[in-house]
């Protein structure tokens, strides 16, 4: 079983000491037929093994485009990578050719889907589906495979597994089909684990079982896990680091506790203020005026000006503000990040 | 004359399972909404919550007719509505209009703006001459903070949080004492989300409306109710003022429910003593015996199989709780 993760421990450039994933000014852009789309314009981050980095942002902020690139899922056309690596222990993934990549993905890399009902197969069972991984990148036989199958089901809990490893994904509860999901990505024992908003379309008592599963099977295996979210409550409640993304750029990156008692990008306090809170009830909530931008007209400068309050000339011009180091290990994108961090 | 504007009595709505094609038989009813009452007082905000599944929704478009009761009253103004039929109820019902859940199919793309918020007035001619509706329509638009002139606009051109006022601009336009908000803000991002909610609350403040506020996201009900019911399976288990619900809970789902949201508050990590229920909601077509909730309630004993819990005010818990051991408990200030 091991054989064939040796295979890829056996690429040239593979180096054990460098970091887990790490993320380097990647770009992605959607040419499309009403100009360029630049959905992601320098996201930059490092992921440690057993670490948990969220990506939080609005919709349309290049979150999860910035997975797909990862991933390697990227529809191409209309998306291109037009620049950056992707480092998997010092391997840049978006040089490898289609047939390495394959055995990154599952292997190495894993990924978790927001709709688990349109991202499994319908027409077939989730036995067959669990066991397509063990077939094909395991060589194991038909019964080999079932047998694994039943095992990780029961591993993501889902009760009566050896029965239910022959259902089909339409007779599984929302939270269970979301657990068949995290079996199959968890599979082949994946260093990397990517969630894209794994809960945003379950109920809350669902979504506290599935976020207690994930963080039990990331401590039994050490994993690092990516977590896409515009849910901060739930980041606050998982989150070692937080990478805030506004209009494809990381504006802020910092670890969890810093952010949330003093960020330092306004986009990231204009956030935290706009969420309902018990302590501001009968007052109006805080509102980030206007829209977030189109993709394809981003403003010049710092792609949050025209919303910001603090904003300058300086900030309407090029270049956009560099990631200021705030701290050691914390950056934020924003010329005036002292008097955001200061400001009560 | 009372302030209550808005009061349901028993009401029940069943949908049919039936087998057949031609012939069509019965075989059982999916429960969506088992006998809720409850009232709504002039000016009042009463929040819904509950799981997906639970009726909310059904309960919503009960609300607003458009959906027929199986049983029980809807008294708007002191009239019933499911007695009331053609002319009396079409008047009767500009007294409570809806706000819907996805601005991005609720509204017909190939309307225009103009024509969608407009459109009551075709349906209600004697509310607003004709000659005055183009200005009516641009009024409503400026009151819900777009601008006037875009009424040729197509609802494409707009964002999502610009569509969803569209809809808050439609369900205004009979003056309406009533909104039913049926999950107004769960597609939008959070800070669209706040932009909404304020309108509402400014909205509510300027004309004097009364909201049924309907939604799964805990902490935006709180920000926006005064008084809050939390509904199961089809029935109220829990209701009360918004400090009773959500500082001291007595029904178990109530708990598990607000346990369950995460804080956004990373010192509280690990601190908050969080309820996960076991396994998913049963059936409304099947439900449990006696209380619903038993089956994943760690408070159950064989009482609760053999007897229904009424929803009032017990020993232990001072507001309405529909539990035989209700008993309030101390909940870690939600946000």
């Amino acid at each position: 079983m091991t054989d064939i993760k040796a295979e890829i421990d056996a690429l040239p450039g593979l180096d054990p000491q460098a970091p887990l994933l790490d993320v380097n000014d990647l770009h992605v852009e959607f040419r499309t037929r009403d100009g360029v789309a630049r959905a992601v314009n320098g996201a930059n981050f490092t992921l440690k093994p057993g670490e948990t980095l969220c990506i939080l942002g609005e919709s349309g902020c290049g979150k999860s485009v910035t997975a797909q690139a990862i991933m390697g899922i990227l529809d191409t056309p209309p998306g291109f990578i037009t620049e950056g690596q992707v480092r998997y222990r010092g391997i840049d993934l978006l040089k490898l050719p289609e047939a390495e990549r394959r055995k990154v993905r599952a292997n190495h890399i894993a990924m978790i889907f927001q709709d688990a009902l349109s991202a499994l197969n319908p027409v077939y069972s989730v036995g067959f589906q669990l066991g397509e991984l063990f077939r094909k990148h395991r060589g194991m036989s038909r019964g080999d495979a079932k047998k694994r199958s039943i095992e990780l089901l029961d591993q993501v809990r889902i009760p009566a597994a050896r029965s239910r490893v022959t259902d089909y994904p339409h007779q599984f509860s929302g939270g269970m089909r979301q657990r068949v999901m995290i079996a199959m990505a968890l599979a082949l024992d994946p260093e990397v684990l990517i969630a894209d908003e794994p809960t945003t379309a379950l109920d809350v008592t669902v979504q506290a079982q599935i976020m207690n599963l994930l963080a039990d099977l990331q401590n039994e295996r050490n994993m690092g896990l990516i977590l896409i979210t515009h849910d901060m409550g739930v980041v606050a409640d998982v989150a070692d680091r937080i990478s805030v993304m506004y209009a494809g750029k990381v504006v802020e990156e910092a670890p969890v506790y810093d952010i949330y008692a003093r960020p330092a990008h306004p986009y990231t306090r204009a956030l935290l203020e706009s969420i309902p809170r018990l302590d501001h009830k009968g007052r109006q909530l805080n509102v980030i005026r206007g829209l977030p931008p189109a993709l394809t007209a981003i403003p010049d400068g710092c792609a949050f000006h025209p919303r910001c309050s603090y904003a300058k000339d300086d900030c309407r011009q090029d270049p956009p503000p560099p990631p200021y180091a705030v701290q050691p290990n914390r950056t934020a994108r924003c010329h005036f990040w002292r008097e955001v961090v200061g400001d009560e | 004359m009372s302030d209550v504007v808005l009061e349901t009595k028993g009401l029940v709505k069943h949908f049919p399972i039936t087998r057949g094609i031609v012939f069509q038989s019965k075989v059982g009813a999916v429960r969506a909404v088992d006998g809720v009452d409850l009232q709504l007082n002039r000016g009042e905000t009463l929040g819904v919550v509950g799981e997906s599944g639970c009726g909310k929704s059904t309960l919503a478009k009960l609300l607003v007719g458009l959906e027929k009761p199986t049983s029980g009253e809807i008294n708007v103004r002191g009239e019933d509505m499911v007695r009331l039929k053609g002319r009396d109820l079409r008047r009767a019902r500009r007294h409570i209009q809806m706000v819907l859940q996805d601005p991005y199919t609720s509204l017909n793309p190939r309307m225009t703006v103009g024509d969608i918020v407009g459109e009551p007035f075709e349906i209600h001619p004697d509310v607003t001459p004709r000659s005055g509706r183009t200005k009516a329509v641009q009024d409503l638009l400026d009151i819900v903070g777009l601008n006037p002139d875009h009424v040729n606009r197509y609802p494409h051109q707009f964002s999502g949080g610009q569509r969803q006022r569209i809809g808050i601009a439609r369900a205004l336009a009979l003056k309406p004492e009533i909104i039913v908000c049926d999950e107004p803000v769960s597609a939008l991002d959070v800070s669209i989300q706040a932009q909404v909610i304020n309108l509402l609350e400014g909205l509510q403040d300027e004309l004097g409306l009364s909201y049924i506020f309907i939604a799964h996201d805990l902490s935006v009900v709180r920000h926006i109710s005064d008084r809050v019911a939390v509904m199961y399976l089809g029935k109220i288990v829990e209701a009360g003022g918004d400090v009773a619900i959500y500082e001291q809970p007595t029904h178990p789902y109530t708990q598990a429910l607000l346990s369950a949201v995460p804080v956004p508050d990373p010192r509280l990590r690990g601190q908050r003593d969080q309820i996960v229920l076991e396994g998913d909601v049963p059936s409304p077509a099947n439900p449990p015996s006696g209380c619903r909730f038993r089956t994943r309630c760690w408070k159950a004993q064989d009482i609760c199989a053999q007897e229904e819990p009424k929803l009032e005010i017990r020993d232990r818990s001072g507001h309405p709780s529909a539990c035989h051991f209700a008993e309030a408990r101390e909940m870690f200030a939600s946000g």
